[in-house]
């Protein structure tokens, strides 16, 4: 027998659980990165997961009535009420025995920093047993493409012209998150699932709250070719742009340090929103990235492990 | 067993003897004792239900919106501004068909602050699709609030219910209230059994996206079940007497029979309206009084039933609708549009402006003397 042979016959080893709960039949745009999101999603925490979703992209991507693609149930909330409504459901599973199934919240950056912040910082503060996931895609991209306050410097949205782009920083969630003293808080990356896929199954198994802040690129509303979604979201973590770390009860872990850091400029140029940036505005991103990574490594080396 | 309760203690006993499940609810004057004696009973273990603390209105009706979907038996309660805030879920809870019940003690809507009783709040919630009943006393708040889970739970119904009762006038005021027994009140209202609800057994999506294709026909079942739920509000009415000896229908009459002058009203002014028609019946003028319970679905039959024999009819409104009248009384003329019986629309006691015997009896004498109009404002200080 040839080693060929023998090659052919042995089963390749998935480093992802391989089972597939979400079906094909979504409605997402081409090269989506919360289309990806929830299909890790849905891997990590399996059958017995119901989700809260509010006006969102995923509003749309999971099918109309009477479809659903997503193979677990959901409930269609109102905009700002994610955190809300999957407190209900969390309370109302414990009270009918069900403490077997997961409550996630699954809702977009708009949703999250700017219109649902109330309803997610009251969950957070009661510490409501729960997966609050943002998919955040930098602007609200479902009613298409206007700014939050998710939207990075420097970005165009159809809000924020060229000749007025986003000025100012995006909202620091995790911050505030953490600033909650809950008990678990992570970002994730579409480009890394079995980072993002491991943060959940932790996640599952804490009572309480739980954040994940998963970065999911948007072909349409980041003007990037479609199948350049992994290739930016990995540059966007190698370019120190999108960190990945978490903070379980207080204690910050950075999961991934990069020894060199790639320029942000090759992270910016693939993408249309950032076409119309200067050489100096691009300076002042990399000056914010850089700044925004030391802030991090001390919190690392204040709040890290002993 | 009989206890002496004000209007907020009989809702949250009521809440209590329903066996809800969950409760999620803000603090608002003057519903706040409700959510204080609610948090106690729930602490002290007697009522075995999660009381989510949240931080708005909004976040209250959305996790209850959450955990009725999810399965369980929600109650919450709120006031004026705090319904106001939750109007974009009332319509969400009734779309998604999630039988909730709320208290809401209605009070008059700021600016400038008020906490005084007035209908605005509740009727401002008129096309949401909620059935709505107003309360005349705390025994009425006590038992709507169990026989409105039987009727909301109702397979045939599946809509949420608004509890009304008038700021102080009752949510303050401590009246007699039977709160009979539990064994009892559970054979009357067993546990919630929802037919459909979000279940990992059985994933489906609830809410999602939907077109004209099917929105249309959404609303049109929903318009079904209100009409199904006079019938079901009857019959809930009539079981209830047979347990319990009170019985409530949509609509009460009193000394209507052979009245020529009729008032319709309701919440709090329906009990003055009584006196106020016993004392004018001593003079002899022949008045009565109808007390309507539900504003949603509205009585049609009921009133059409209950008036068409008088000679002229005047509507008490504890609330506005401005540039027309009083909801109850448009909605009233409305219904008895072809009888040609001269209606006249009284507006009385916005923000808790009392509404005395001596009114009531002053509008009786101005139908007597002076032509129909729809806007009659009561002791105005012009």
């Amino acid at each position: 027998m040839s080693a060929g042979s023998q090659d052919t016959k042995r089963k390749i080893k998935l480093t992802l659980p391989e089972e597939e709960i979400m079906s094909p039949g979504h409605v997402a745009c081409l090269g989506c990165g919360a289309s990806l999101g929830m299909r890790y999603a849905l891997k990590a925490l399996g059958h017995k997961t119901m989700m809260a979703i509010p006006a969102c992209c995923w509003a749309v991507i999971d099918g109309p009535f009477p479809y659903s693609a997503a193979g677990v149930p959901i409930h269609h909330s109102a905009f700002e009420t994610a955190a809300s409504t999957a407190a209900g459901m969390t309370h109302a599973l414990s009270q009918l025995g069900q403490d077997d199934v997961t409550t996630m919240a699954w809702a977009g950056d708009g949703g999250t920093f700017d219109i649902g912040l109330q309803a997610l910082s009251g969950a957070a503060e009661r510490n409501d047993n729960l997966i609050y996931v943002v998919y955040d895609n930098e602007a609200y991209m479902n009613t298409g493409i206007q700014r939050s306050s998710s939207t990075p410097h420097g970005a165009w949205t159809t809000t924020t012209p060229v000749n007025h782009y986003r000025k100012g920083q995006k909202k620091n969630i995790m911050e505030i998150m953490v600033a909650h003293r809950i008990p678990y808080a992570a970002t994730a990356n579409v480009a890394f699932p079995e980072d993002f896929i491991r943060k959940l199954q932790k996640a599952k198994e804490i009572k309480g709250m739980k954040f994940i802040h998963l970065y999911a690129p948007c072909p349409t509303g980041w003007k990037h070719a479609t199948d350049k979604t992994i290739e930016i979201a990995k540059l966007a973590t190698q370019t120190n742009t999108f960190p990945i770390y978490e903070v379980e009860n207080g204690v910050y872990k950075i999961n991934r340090k990069i020894k060199n850091p790639k320029p942000v400029a090759e992270y910016l140029q693939y993408q249309g929103r950032f076409r119309h940036l200067s050489d100096d505005e691009v300076a002042y991103i990399q000056s914010e990235v850089d700044k925004n990574w030391e802030r991090l490594l001390k919190l690392e080396q204040a709040f890290g492990e002993e | 067993m009989k206890k002496v309760l004000t209007g907020n203690f009989a809702a949250a006993y009521g809440a209590t003897a329903a066996k809800v499940n969950v409760v999620a609810a803000y603090p608002i004057t003057p519903q706040t004792t409700i959510v204080e004696i609610l948090s106690e009973i729930v602490a002290d273990g007697h009522l075995k239900a999660d009381f989510i603390k949240v931080e708005s209105e909004h976040s209250a009706l959305a996790a209850c919106i959450g955990a009725q979907a999810a399965g369980a038996r929600t109650y919450t309660a709120t006031s004026a501004q705090g319904l106001a805030l939750m109007h974009e879920l009332i319509h969400w809870a009734a779309r998604g068909r999630l039988p909730i019940v709320l208290t809401n003690v209605n009070r008059a809507m700021g600016p400038g602050w008020s906490i005084w009783a007035d209908t605005t709040d509740s009727i401002s919630e008129r096309d949401t699709g909620w059935m709505q009943v107003y309360c005349e006393n705390n025994q009425e708040v006590f038992d709507t609030i169990l026989m409105s889970y039987k009727i909301a739970e109702n397979e045939d119904i599946l809509l949420p219910q608004l509890v009304n009762l008038d700021a102080f006038f009752l949510s303050h005021t401590s009246q007699v209230v039977d709160m009979y027994d539990q064994k009892t009140i559970d054979s009357f209202l067993p546990p919630y059994k929802p037919t459909i609800k979000l279940d990992v057994e059985n994933p489906r999506s609830f809410g999602a996206l939907t077109s004209p294709e099917h929105y249309y026909e959404f609303s049109y079942k929903i318009a079904m079940a209100h009409e199904k739920a006079k019938q079901v509000i009857a019959d809930t009415g009539r079981e209830f007497k047979k347990i319990f000896g009170r019985e409530y229908g949509m609509t009460e009459s009193y000394r209507c029979d052979d009245a020529e002058y009729i008032l319709v009203t309701y919440g709090t002014i329906a009990g003055t309206a009584k006196d106020a028609v016993d004392r004018m019946r001593e003079k002899g003028i022949k008045v009565g009084a109808f007390k309507i319970r539900y504003f949603r679905p509205f009585p049609v039959e009921d009133v059409v039933a209950g008036l068409s024999h008088a000679k002229k009819i005047g509507v008490i409104d504890r609330a506005v609708s401005y540039g027309h009248g009083g909801a109850f009384f448009t909605e009233s003329k409305a219904a008895m549009y072809g009888h040609d019986i001269p209606m006249y629309g009284f507006i009385a006691g916005l923000g808790g402006r009392d509404v005395s015997i001596e009114d009531i009896s002053g509008m009786v004498g101005h139908m007597q003397h002076q032509d129909p109009e729809n806007m009659i404002w009561i002791g105005v200080k012009k």
